[in-house]
Protein backbone atom coordinates (compact mmCIF):
# COMPACT_ATOMS: atom_id res chain seq x y z
CA UNK A 1 0.00 0.00 0.00
CA UNK A 2 1.32 3.48 -0.72
CA UNK A 3 0.04 6.96 0.46
CA UNK A 4 -2.37 9.15 -1.20
CA UNK A 5 -1.02 11.79 -3.54
CA UNK A 6 -0.55 14.47 -1.44
CA UNK A 7 -0.69 18.42 -3.34
CA UNK A 8 2.52 20.55 -3.26
CA UNK A 9 1.37 23.97 -3.22
CA UNK A 10 3.46 26.47 -5.78
CA UNK A 11 3.20 30.71 -5.42
CA UNK A 12 0.40 30.32 -7.94
CA UNK A 13 -2.29 28.51 -6.04
CA UNK A 14 -0.89 29.35 -2.27
CA UNK A 15 -3.90 31.34 -1.78
CA UNK A 16 -6.29 28.43 -2.23
CA UNK A 17 -4.62 25.73 -0.03
CA UNK A 18 -4.44 28.78 2.56
CA UNK A 19 -8.40 29.08 2.07
CA UNK A 20 -8.32 24.95 2.58
CA UNK A 21 -6.33 25.33 6.08
CA UNK A 22 -8.91 27.84 7.37
CA UNK A 23 -12.35 25.98 6.10
CA UNK A 24 -12.49 28.73 3.38
CA UNK A 25 -12.84 27.51 -0.32
CA UNK A 26 -10.86 30.46 -2.12
CA UNK A 27 -11.15 30.97 -5.94
CA UNK A 28 -10.21 33.73 -7.88
CA UNK A 29 -12.18 36.04 -9.93
CA UNK A 30 -11.91 38.90 -13.15
CA UNK A 31 -12.34 42.54 -12.31
CA UNK A 32 -12.70 43.09 -16.02
CA UNK A 33 -15.18 40.58 -17.08
CA UNK A 34 -16.34 39.39 -13.62
CA UNK A 35 -15.76 35.60 -14.70
CA UNK A 36 -14.94 33.42 -11.36
CA UNK A 37 -12.45 30.76 -12.47
CA UNK A 38 -10.54 27.62 -11.68
CA UNK A 39 -8.05 26.08 -10.87
CA UNK A 40 -5.73 29.16 -9.94
CA UNK A 41 -4.03 31.13 -12.46
CA UNK A 42 -2.68 34.76 -12.60
CA UNK A 43 -4.72 35.45 -15.67
CA UNK A 44 -8.46 35.46 -16.55
CA UNK A 45 -9.45 32.71 -18.79
CA UNK A 46 -12.25 34.46 -20.35
CA UNK A 47 -10.70 37.63 -21.34
CA UNK A 48 -6.65 37.47 -20.77
CA UNK A 49 -7.00 40.11 -17.99
CA UNK A 50 -4.06 39.98 -15.59
CA UNK A 51 -6.24 41.76 -13.48
CA UNK A 52 -7.38 39.45 -10.80
CA UNK A 53 -8.89 38.39 -7.24
CA UNK A 54 -9.27 35.75 -4.88
CA UNK A 55 -12.66 35.72 -3.57
CA UNK A 56 -14.07 33.04 -0.62
CA UNK A 57 -17.05 30.90 -2.33
CA UNK A 58 -20.32 29.96 -1.09
CA UNK A 59 -19.00 25.96 -0.63
CA UNK A 60 -22.16 25.06 -2.18
CA UNK A 61 -22.26 22.63 -5.35
CA UNK A 62 -23.76 20.36 -7.58
CA UNK A 63 -22.90 16.78 -8.86
CA UNK A 64 -21.76 17.30 -12.35
CA UNK A 65 -20.38 13.64 -13.73
CA UNK A 66 -18.16 10.80 -11.73
CA UNK A 67 -16.87 7.31 -12.22
CA UNK A 68 -16.97 4.85 -9.27
CA UNK A 69 -13.42 3.62 -9.98
CA UNK A 70 -12.39 -0.08 -8.66
CA UNK A 71 -8.60 0.14 -9.50
CA UNK A 72 -7.51 2.03 -7.08
CA UNK A 73 -4.67 4.63 -6.52
CA UNK A 74 -2.17 4.34 -3.94
CA UNK A 75 -3.75 4.52 -0.79
CA UNK A 76 -7.14 4.09 -1.84
CA UNK A 77 -6.72 0.48 -1.45
CA UNK A 78 -9.59 0.39 1.53
CA UNK A 79 -11.89 2.38 -0.55
CA UNK A 80 -12.41 0.66 -3.30
CA UNK A 81 -14.84 1.76 -5.28
CA UNK A 82 -14.88 4.65 -4.28
CA UNK A 83 -15.95 8.02 -6.77
CA UNK A 84 -14.07 10.45 -8.39
CA UNK A 85 -16.56 13.43 -8.76
CA UNK A 86 -16.84 17.05 -10.99
CA UNK A 87 -18.68 19.06 -8.82
CA UNK A 88 -20.30 22.37 -10.14
CA UNK A 89 -19.24 25.46 -7.69
CA UNK A 90 -22.88 27.77 -7.45
CA UNK A 91 -20.55 30.34 -9.15
CA UNK A 92 -19.77 28.29 -11.90
CA UNK A 93 -16.29 26.72 -12.29
CA UNK A 94 -15.95 22.89 -11.80
CA UNK A 95 -13.28 20.83 -9.56
CA UNK A 96 -12.49 17.47 -9.00
CA UNK A 97 -13.20 16.37 -5.90
CA UNK A 98 -13.72 12.87 -3.77
CA UNK A 99 -17.74 12.77 -2.29
CA UNK A 100 -18.34 12.25 1.26
CA UNK A 101 -21.19 11.16 3.33
CA UNK A 102 -22.70 9.00 0.51
CA UNK A 103 -22.63 5.76 -0.33
CA UNK A 104 -20.50 5.04 -3.64
CA UNK A 105 -23.28 3.74 -5.80
CA UNK A 106 -25.05 4.55 -9.13
CA UNK A 107 -28.26 4.83 -6.85
CA UNK A 108 -26.89 7.05 -4.39
CA UNK A 109 -24.71 9.28 -6.89
CA UNK A 110 -27.61 11.00 -8.91
CA UNK A 111 -26.08 13.80 -11.32
CA UNK A 112 -27.17 17.76 -9.87
CA UNK A 113 -27.93 16.32 -6.53
CA UNK A 114 -26.65 19.37 -4.36
CA UNK A 115 -23.72 19.17 -2.81
CA UNK A 116 -21.54 21.28 0.06
CA UNK A 117 -17.94 21.37 0.50
CA UNK A 118 -15.89 20.81 3.35
CA UNK A 119 -12.46 19.48 4.50
CA UNK A 120 -10.26 17.41 5.15
CA UNK A 121 -6.70 16.72 6.89
CA UNK A 122 -3.79 14.84 4.49
CA UNK A 123 -0.38 15.31 5.71
CA UNK A 124 0.17 19.35 5.86
CA UNK A 125 -2.35 20.45 3.72
CA UNK A 126 -6.21 20.55 3.89
CA UNK A 127 -8.33 19.15 0.56
CA UNK A 128 -11.80 20.09 -0.11
CA UNK A 129 -14.36 17.51 -0.72
CA UNK A 130 -17.78 17.68 -0.97
CA UNK A 131 -20.81 15.73 0.98
CA UNK A 132 -24.90 15.98 0.21
CA UNK A 133 -26.12 19.17 0.74
CA UNK A 134 -29.15 18.81 3.65
CA UNK A 135 -32.14 20.84 3.33
CA UNK A 136 -31.88 23.74 5.53
CA UNK A 137 -35.15 23.47 7.76
CA UNK A 138 -37.07 26.34 6.65
CA UNK A 139 -37.24 25.26 3.13
CA UNK A 140 -37.44 21.44 4.22
CA UNK A 141 -41.58 20.78 3.43
CA UNK B 1 3.65 23.10 -54.76
CA UNK B 2 1.92 20.00 -55.29
CA UNK B 3 1.50 18.33 -51.31
CA UNK B 4 2.84 15.81 -49.80
CA UNK B 5 2.26 11.93 -50.19
CA UNK B 6 2.58 9.20 -47.70
CA UNK B 7 5.13 6.89 -49.60
CA UNK B 8 5.75 4.44 -46.46
CA UNK B 9 3.99 3.06 -43.36
CA UNK B 10 4.75 0.10 -41.51
CA UNK B 11 4.09 -1.32 -37.98
CA UNK B 12 6.60 -3.65 -36.17
CA UNK B 13 6.65 -7.44 -37.05
CA UNK B 14 4.12 -8.02 -34.37
CA UNK B 15 2.03 -6.00 -32.16
CA UNK B 16 0.79 -7.22 -28.77
CA UNK B 17 2.95 -9.02 -26.16
CA UNK B 18 6.71 -8.40 -27.13
CA UNK B 19 8.63 -8.53 -23.84
CA UNK B 20 11.68 -8.86 -26.02
CA UNK B 21 11.64 -5.54 -27.51
CA UNK B 22 12.76 -2.52 -25.61
CA UNK B 23 10.30 0.74 -26.49
CA UNK B 24 13.75 1.74 -28.63
CA UNK B 25 13.67 -1.35 -30.27
CA UNK B 26 9.89 -0.81 -30.91
CA UNK B 27 10.87 2.59 -32.79
CA UNK B 28 13.99 1.21 -34.53
CA UNK B 29 11.81 -2.28 -35.91
CA UNK B 30 9.08 0.04 -37.25
CA UNK B 31 11.17 2.61 -38.58
CA UNK B 32 13.46 -0.26 -40.57
CA UNK B 33 9.82 -1.60 -41.94
CA UNK B 34 8.98 1.86 -43.35
CA UNK B 35 11.73 2.65 -44.81
CA UNK B 36 11.86 -1.07 -46.67
CA UNK B 37 8.44 -0.43 -47.91
CA UNK B 38 8.86 3.33 -49.17
CA UNK B 39 12.08 1.22 -50.95
CA UNK B 40 14.45 3.91 -49.81
CA UNK B 41 17.54 3.64 -47.39
CA UNK B 42 18.21 4.91 -44.34
CA UNK B 43 20.30 7.46 -45.49
CA UNK B 44 17.24 9.42 -47.70
CA UNK B 45 15.76 10.52 -44.93
CA UNK B 46 16.76 14.14 -43.80
CA UNK B 47 14.36 14.57 -41.27
CA UNK B 48 12.40 12.87 -37.93
CA UNK B 49 9.78 13.38 -35.74
CA UNK B 50 8.66 11.19 -32.82
CA UNK B 51 7.76 11.77 -29.37
CA UNK B 52 10.15 11.86 -25.99
CA UNK B 53 10.86 9.64 -24.81
CA UNK B 54 13.18 7.97 -26.55
CA UNK B 55 12.56 11.45 -28.62
CA UNK B 56 13.88 12.09 -32.08
CA UNK B 57 17.85 12.67 -31.19
CA UNK B 58 17.85 9.18 -29.88
CA UNK B 59 15.85 7.35 -33.03
CA UNK B 60 17.75 9.50 -35.72
CA UNK B 61 21.41 8.90 -33.70
CA UNK B 62 20.35 4.96 -33.63
CA UNK B 63 19.50 4.75 -37.10
CA UNK B 64 22.32 6.93 -38.32
CA UNK B 65 20.33 9.61 -39.54
CA UNK B 66 21.63 13.01 -39.65
CA UNK B 67 18.02 15.09 -39.61
CA UNK B 68 18.08 18.37 -41.15
CA UNK B 69 14.70 19.01 -39.69
CA UNK B 70 13.56 17.58 -36.66
CA UNK B 71 9.88 17.79 -34.11
CA UNK B 72 9.53 15.83 -31.04
CA UNK B 73 5.70 17.39 -30.41
CA UNK B 74 4.75 15.18 -27.60
CA UNK B 75 1.46 15.78 -26.81
CA UNK B 76 -0.30 12.52 -26.08
CA UNK B 77 -1.59 9.47 -28.32
CA UNK B 78 -2.35 12.02 -30.77
CA UNK B 79 1.32 13.35 -31.41
CA UNK B 80 2.06 11.52 -34.89
CA UNK B 81 -1.27 13.34 -36.17
CA UNK B 82 0.27 16.22 -35.55
CA UNK B 83 4.20 14.84 -36.57
CA UNK B 84 2.30 14.39 -40.06
CA UNK B 85 0.98 18.11 -40.39
CA UNK B 86 4.17 19.86 -39.23
CA UNK B 87 6.29 17.18 -41.74
CA UNK B 88 3.62 18.42 -44.66
CA UNK B 89 4.33 21.76 -43.40
CA UNK B 90 8.53 21.41 -43.32
CA UNK B 91 8.89 19.18 -46.86
CA UNK B 92 6.55 22.19 -48.50
CA UNK B 93 8.48 24.85 -47.24
CA UNK B 94 11.92 22.74 -48.21
CA UNK B 95 13.35 22.57 -44.54
CA UNK B 96 13.45 18.37 -45.16
CA UNK B 97 12.36 16.28 -48.30
CA UNK B 98 11.79 12.72 -47.20
CA UNK B 99 10.42 12.55 -42.98
CA UNK B 100 10.24 9.66 -40.96
CA UNK B 101 7.43 9.56 -38.05
CA UNK B 102 8.39 6.78 -35.50
CA UNK B 103 6.48 5.25 -32.70
CA UNK B 104 7.60 2.39 -30.28
CA UNK B 105 5.91 1.77 -26.88
CA UNK B 106 6.68 -1.27 -24.24
CA UNK B 107 3.01 -1.08 -22.73
CA UNK B 108 2.15 -3.80 -21.77
CA UNK B 109 5.48 -5.58 -20.97
CA UNK B 110 7.14 -1.77 -19.95
CA UNK B 111 10.59 -2.59 -21.26
CA UNK B 112 13.07 0.38 -21.08
CA UNK B 113 9.83 2.05 -20.34
CA UNK B 114 9.34 5.67 -18.44
CA UNK B 115 7.10 5.42 -15.91
CA UNK B 116 4.26 8.40 -15.67
CA UNK B 117 3.53 10.06 -12.22
CA UNK B 118 1.94 13.94 -12.17
CA UNK B 119 4.30 16.11 -10.05
CA UNK B 120 2.56 16.82 -6.74
CA UNK B 121 3.21 20.75 -8.17
CA UNK B 122 1.70 20.25 -11.25
CA UNK B 123 -2.30 21.34 -11.91
CA UNK B 124 -2.89 17.54 -12.18
CA UNK B 125 -0.97 16.77 -8.82
CA UNK B 126 -2.46 19.48 -6.95
CA UNK B 127 -6.06 19.36 -8.22
CA UNK B 128 -6.79 16.26 -9.64
CA UNK B 129 -4.08 13.26 -8.53
CA UNK B 130 -5.03 13.89 -4.57
CA UNK B 131 -8.47 12.50 -5.73
CA UNK B 132 -7.34 9.13 -6.38
CA UNK B 133 -6.73 9.29 -9.87
CA UNK B 134 -5.28 6.32 -11.40
CA UNK B 135 -4.20 6.18 -14.61
CA UNK B 136 -6.76 6.86 -17.59
CA UNK B 137 -9.32 4.69 -16.53
CA UNK B 138 -10.37 6.51 -13.29
CA UNK B 139 -10.38 9.89 -15.79
CA UNK B 140 -10.74 9.39 -19.01
CA UNK B 141 -13.75 8.04 -18.57
CA UNK B 142 -15.27 10.64 -16.01
CA UNK B 143 -17.44 12.84 -18.71
CA UNK B 144 -19.58 9.75 -19.74
CA UNK B 145 -22.08 10.02 -17.25
CA UNK B 146 -22.97 13.94 -18.17
CA UNK B 147 -23.23 12.60 -21.67
CA UNK B 148 -25.40 9.62 -20.38
CA UNK B 149 -27.75 11.56 -18.55
CA UNK B 150 -28.33 15.04 -21.08
CA UNK B 151 -28.72 12.64 -24.18
CA UNK B 152 -29.99 9.70 -22.76
CA UNK B 153 -26.87 7.60 -24.15
CA UNK B 154 -28.06 3.76 -22.73
CA UNK B 155 -25.26 1.54 -20.89
CA UNK B 156 -26.35 -1.12 -23.73
CA UNK B 157 -25.55 1.70 -26.66
CA UNK B 158 -21.97 2.70 -24.77
CA UNK B 159 -21.30 -1.31 -24.79
CA UNK B 160 -22.13 -1.86 -28.07
CA UNK B 161 -19.06 0.00 -29.18
CA UNK B 162 -17.45 -2.57 -28.34
CA UNK B 163 -19.33 -4.85 -30.19
CA UNK B 164 -18.89 -3.07 -33.57
CA UNK B 165 -15.46 -2.92 -33.39
CA UNK B 166 -14.74 -6.48 -32.53
CA UNK B 167 -16.68 -7.36 -36.14
CA UNK B 168 -13.62 -5.53 -37.78
CA UNK B 169 -11.38 -7.24 -35.43
CA UNK B 170 -12.46 -10.24 -35.97
CA UNK B 171 -11.37 -9.80 -39.11
CA UNK B 172 -8.12 -9.26 -38.83
CA UNK B 173 -5.68 -11.85 -38.16
CA UNK B 174 -3.16 -9.46 -36.05
CA UNK B 175 -5.64 -8.33 -33.92
CA UNK B 176 -5.30 -9.40 -29.88
CA UNK B 177 -8.73 -9.93 -29.57
CA UNK B 178 -11.14 -11.64 -32.21
CA UNK B 179 -13.90 -13.70 -31.22
CA UNK B 180 -17.22 -11.98 -31.64
CA UNK B 181 -18.85 -10.72 -28.48
CA UNK B 182 -22.32 -9.62 -27.19
CA UNK B 183 -23.80 -6.45 -25.26
CA UNK B 184 -24.15 -8.99 -22.54
CA UNK B 185 -20.67 -10.11 -22.40
CA UNK B 186 -19.77 -6.18 -22.38
CA UNK B 187 -22.10 -5.68 -19.09
CA UNK B 188 -21.11 -8.68 -17.70
CA UNK B 189 -17.01 -8.30 -18.01
CA UNK B 190 -15.77 -6.65 -14.42
CA UNK B 191 -16.55 -3.17 -14.01
CA UNK B 192 -13.58 -0.66 -14.10
CA UNK B 193 -14.82 2.53 -13.62
CA UNK B 194 -18.80 3.01 -13.40
CA UNK B 195 -20.04 3.11 -15.77
CA UNK B 196 -17.52 1.29 -17.95
CA UNK B 197 -16.73 -2.44 -17.85
CA UNK B 198 -13.38 -3.65 -18.77
CA UNK B 199 -14.11 -4.47 -22.60
CA UNK B 200 -15.07 -0.74 -23.18
CA UNK B 201 -11.83 0.09 -21.89
CA UNK B 202 -8.61 -0.46 -24.79
CA UNK B 203 -6.03 -2.85 -24.67
CA UNK B 204 -2.60 -2.21 -23.26
CA UNK B 205 0.00 -3.69 -25.41
CA UNK B 206 3.69 -3.15 -27.10
CA UNK B 207 3.92 -2.28 -30.50
CA UNK B 208 5.09 0.38 -33.05
CA UNK B 209 4.53 1.95 -36.17
CA UNK B 210 6.23 4.28 -38.67
CA UNK B 211 5.61 6.45 -41.73
CA UNK B 212 7.96 8.00 -44.84
CA UNK B 213 6.15 11.11 -46.06
CA UNK B 214 7.78 13.11 -49.00
CA UNK B 215 6.63 15.64 -51.45
CA UNK B 216 3.57 14.66 -54.47
CA UNK B 217 5.85 15.37 -57.16
CA UNK B 218 7.85 11.95 -56.28
CA UNK B 219 4.26 10.11 -56.15
CA UNK B 220 4.63 7.08 -58.93
CA UNK B 221 8.29 6.44 -57.66
CA UNK B 222 7.94 4.41 -54.72
CA UNK B 223 6.53 0.86 -54.83
CA UNK B 224 3.22 1.64 -53.01
CA UNK B 225 0.22 3.67 -54.48
CA UNK B 226 0.46 7.23 -52.57
CA UNK B 227 -1.44 7.93 -50.04
CA UNK B 228 -1.77 11.88 -50.32
CA UNK B 229 -2.03 14.10 -47.03
CA UNK B 230 -5.38 16.48 -48.15
CA UNK B 231 -5.74 18.13 -45.17
CA UNK B 232 -4.87 18.01 -41.63
CA UNK B 233 -5.90 20.02 -38.41
CA UNK B 234 -4.58 20.32 -34.70
CA UNK B 235 -6.09 21.78 -31.64
CA UNK B 236 -5.94 21.33 -27.46
CA UNK B 237 -8.74 22.07 -24.48
CA UNK B 238 -7.28 21.54 -21.15
CA UNK B 239 -4.30 19.89 -20.16
CA UNK B 240 -7.19 18.69 -16.78
CA UNK B 241 -10.27 16.77 -17.77
CA UNK B 242 -11.95 18.20 -14.65
CA UNK B 243 -11.75 21.74 -17.03
CA UNK B 244 -13.31 20.53 -20.31
CA UNK B 245 -15.77 23.41 -21.32
CA UNK B 246 -18.25 21.07 -21.89
CA UNK B 247 -18.79 17.30 -20.71
CA UNK B 248 -20.73 16.63 -23.73
CA UNK B 249 -18.22 17.49 -26.50
CA UNK B 250 -14.96 17.69 -27.28
CA UNK B 251 -13.98 20.77 -28.58
CA UNK B 252 -10.42 19.93 -29.43
CA UNK B 253 -11.69 17.29 -31.33
CA UNK B 254 -14.10 20.03 -33.24
CA UNK B 255 -11.36 22.70 -33.73
CA UNK B 256 -9.05 19.67 -35.30
CA UNK B 257 -11.85 18.69 -37.66
CA UNK B 258 -12.77 21.80 -38.89
CA UNK B 259 -9.35 22.55 -39.58
CA UNK B 260 -8.52 19.35 -41.36
CA UNK B 261 -11.80 19.44 -43.79
CA UNK B 262 -11.33 22.67 -44.69
CA UNK B 263 -8.21 22.01 -45.95
CA UNK B 264 -9.46 19.01 -48.01
CA UNK B 265 -12.27 21.04 -48.87
CA UNK B 266 -14.41 18.07 -47.96
CA UNK B 267 -17.40 17.59 -46.00
CA UNK B 268 -18.71 14.13 -44.01
CA UNK B 269 -20.28 12.75 -47.38
CA UNK B 270 -17.31 12.58 -48.84
CA UNK B 271 -15.61 10.34 -46.46
CA UNK B 272 -15.65 6.60 -47.22
CA UNK B 273 -13.48 5.27 -44.10
CA UNK B 274 -12.87 6.89 -40.62
CA UNK B 275 -10.62 5.72 -37.59
CA UNK B 276 -11.62 7.31 -34.39
CA UNK B 277 -9.08 6.99 -31.65
CA UNK B 278 -10.93 4.94 -29.17
CA UNK B 279 -9.33 4.39 -25.59
CA UNK B 280 -12.54 4.02 -24.27
CA UNK B 281 -15.97 3.28 -25.77
CA UNK B 282 -17.22 6.73 -25.61
CA UNK B 283 -14.60 8.20 -27.70
CA UNK B 284 -16.06 7.00 -31.24
CA UNK B 285 -19.45 8.31 -30.09
CA UNK B 286 -17.63 11.74 -29.09
CA UNK B 287 -15.62 11.50 -32.18
CA UNK B 288 -18.70 11.04 -34.52
CA UNK B 289 -20.32 14.36 -33.21
CA UNK B 290 -17.29 16.57 -33.15
CA UNK B 291 -16.88 15.80 -36.97
CA UNK B 292 -20.80 16.26 -37.80
CA UNK B 293 -21.32 12.92 -38.98
CA UNK B 294 -24.16 12.57 -37.05
CA UNK B 295 -26.35 15.29 -34.92
CA UNK B 296 -25.58 15.79 -31.53
CA UNK B 297 -26.38 13.29 -28.88
CA UNK B 298 -27.51 10.69 -31.85
CA UNK B 299 -24.19 8.46 -32.40
CA UNK B 300 -24.93 6.19 -29.61
CA UNK B 301 -27.46 4.81 -31.54
CA UNK B 302 -26.13 5.14 -35.35
CA UNK B 303 -23.10 2.79 -33.68
CA UNK B 304 -26.20 0.51 -32.05
CA UNK B 305 -28.10 0.71 -35.50
CA UNK B 306 -25.20 -1.07 -37.52
CA UNK B 307 -23.98 1.57 -39.41
CA UNK B 308 -19.97 1.67 -37.99
CA UNK B 309 -19.81 -2.00 -38.37
CA UNK B 310 -19.21 -4.52 -41.26
CA UNK B 311 -21.82 -3.29 -44.05
CA UNK B 312 -22.36 -0.62 -42.61
CA UNK B 313 -22.43 3.06 -44.23
CA UNK B 314 -19.40 4.47 -42.60
CA UNK B 315 -16.62 1.82 -41.93
CA UNK B 316 -15.26 3.13 -38.41
CA UNK B 317 -12.36 1.94 -36.38
CA UNK B 318 -11.37 -0.74 -39.22
CA UNK B 319 -8.61 -2.45 -37.37
CA UNK B 320 -10.66 -3.09 -34.58
CA UNK B 321 -9.16 -0.48 -32.52
CA UNK B 322 -7.19 0.11 -29.29
CA UNK B 323 -10.32 -1.77 -28.07
CA UNK B 324 -9.71 -5.22 -29.69
CA UNK B 325 -6.62 -4.52 -32.21
CA UNK B 326 -3.89 -2.56 -29.97
CA UNK B 327 -3.26 -0.23 -27.48
CA UNK B 328 0.24 0.52 -26.61
CA UNK B 329 -0.15 4.09 -24.77
CA UNK B 330 -0.11 6.09 -27.88
CA UNK B 331 -2.60 4.93 -30.32
CA UNK B 332 -3.12 7.52 -32.87
CA UNK B 333 -0.08 5.76 -35.50
CA UNK B 334 -1.92 2.84 -35.28
CA UNK B 335 -5.15 4.88 -36.21
CA UNK B 336 -3.21 6.41 -39.13
CA UNK B 337 -1.50 2.75 -40.51
CA UNK B 338 -5.15 1.52 -40.46
CA UNK B 339 -6.08 5.04 -42.95
CA UNK B 340 -2.70 4.05 -45.02
CA UNK B 341 -3.93 0.16 -45.49
CA UNK B 342 -7.14 1.07 -46.48
CA UNK B 343 -6.28 3.68 -48.60
CA UNK B 344 -4.04 1.69 -50.32
CA UNK B 345 -6.31 -1.41 -50.49
CA UNK B 346 -4.41 -3.53 -48.55
CA UNK B 347 -6.08 -3.69 -45.29
CA UNK B 348 -7.12 -6.69 -43.45
CA UNK B 349 -10.67 -6.01 -43.60
CA UNK B 350 -10.87 -3.82 -46.66
CA UNK B 351 -13.29 -1.72 -47.16
CA UNK B 352 -14.56 -1.14 -50.75
CA UNK B 353 -12.27 0.99 -52.47
CA UNK B 354 -12.50 4.61 -50.19
CA UNK B 355 -11.11 7.72 -52.28
CA UNK B 356 -10.90 9.39 -48.67
CA UNK B 357 -10.19 7.98 -45.45
CA UNK B 358 -10.29 10.26 -42.17
CA UNK B 359 -8.41 9.92 -39.01
CA UNK B 360 -9.36 11.54 -35.96
CA UNK B 361 -6.50 11.18 -32.83
CA UNK B 362 -6.84 11.93 -29.20
CA UNK B 363 -4.12 13.10 -27.42
CA UNK B 364 -4.24 13.01 -23.22
CA UNK B 365 -7.89 12.61 -21.92
CA UNK B 366 -9.33 14.98 -24.76
CA UNK B 367 -6.56 17.05 -23.90
CA UNK B 368 -5.48 17.45 -27.85
CA UNK B 369 -6.27 16.44 -30.85
CA UNK B 370 -5.24 15.95 -34.69
CA UNK B 371 -7.05 14.98 -37.53
CA UNK B 372 -6.30 13.59 -40.68
CA UNK B 373 -7.83 13.99 -44.63
CA UNK B 374 -6.28 11.45 -46.26
CA UNK B 375 -6.71 10.37 -49.92
CA UNK B 376 -6.04 8.43 -53.20
CA UNK B 377 -5.96 11.11 -55.15
CA UNK B 378 -4.74 14.53 -55.07
CA UNK B 379 -7.84 17.41 -55.43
Amino acid sequence: MGLKAVPEPTPETQPFWDGCAVGELRIQRCLDCDQPYFYPRPVCPGCGSARVEWFTASGEATLYSYVINYRPAPGFEDEVPYAIAVVQLAEGPRMMTNLTGVASTPEDLVLDMPLRVTFTRRSDVSLPLFAPATMAPESAP
Amino acid sequence: MTGVIIAGAAETDRVGKLPDHSTLQLHVEAALNAVADAGLILKDIDGIATVSSPGPVQIAHSLGIEPRWMDGTGVGGTSFLLHVRHAAAAIMAGYASTVLITHGESGRSRVGATRFAPAPTSIQGQFEAPYGVFGATSAFTIPALRYMKDYGLTHEQLAYVAVAQRRWAAQNPRAMYRDLITVDDVLASRMVAYPFHLLECCLVTDGGGALILTSADRAGKFPKPPVYVLGTGESSETPVISQMADFTESKAFRLAGQAAFAEAGIGTGDVAHLMIYDAFAHLPIYGLEALRFVPKGEAGAFIADGNTEPGGSLPLNTNGGGLSYTHTGMYGMFAIQESVRQVRGEAAAQVDAPEISVVLGNGGMFATSGVLVLGKHPR
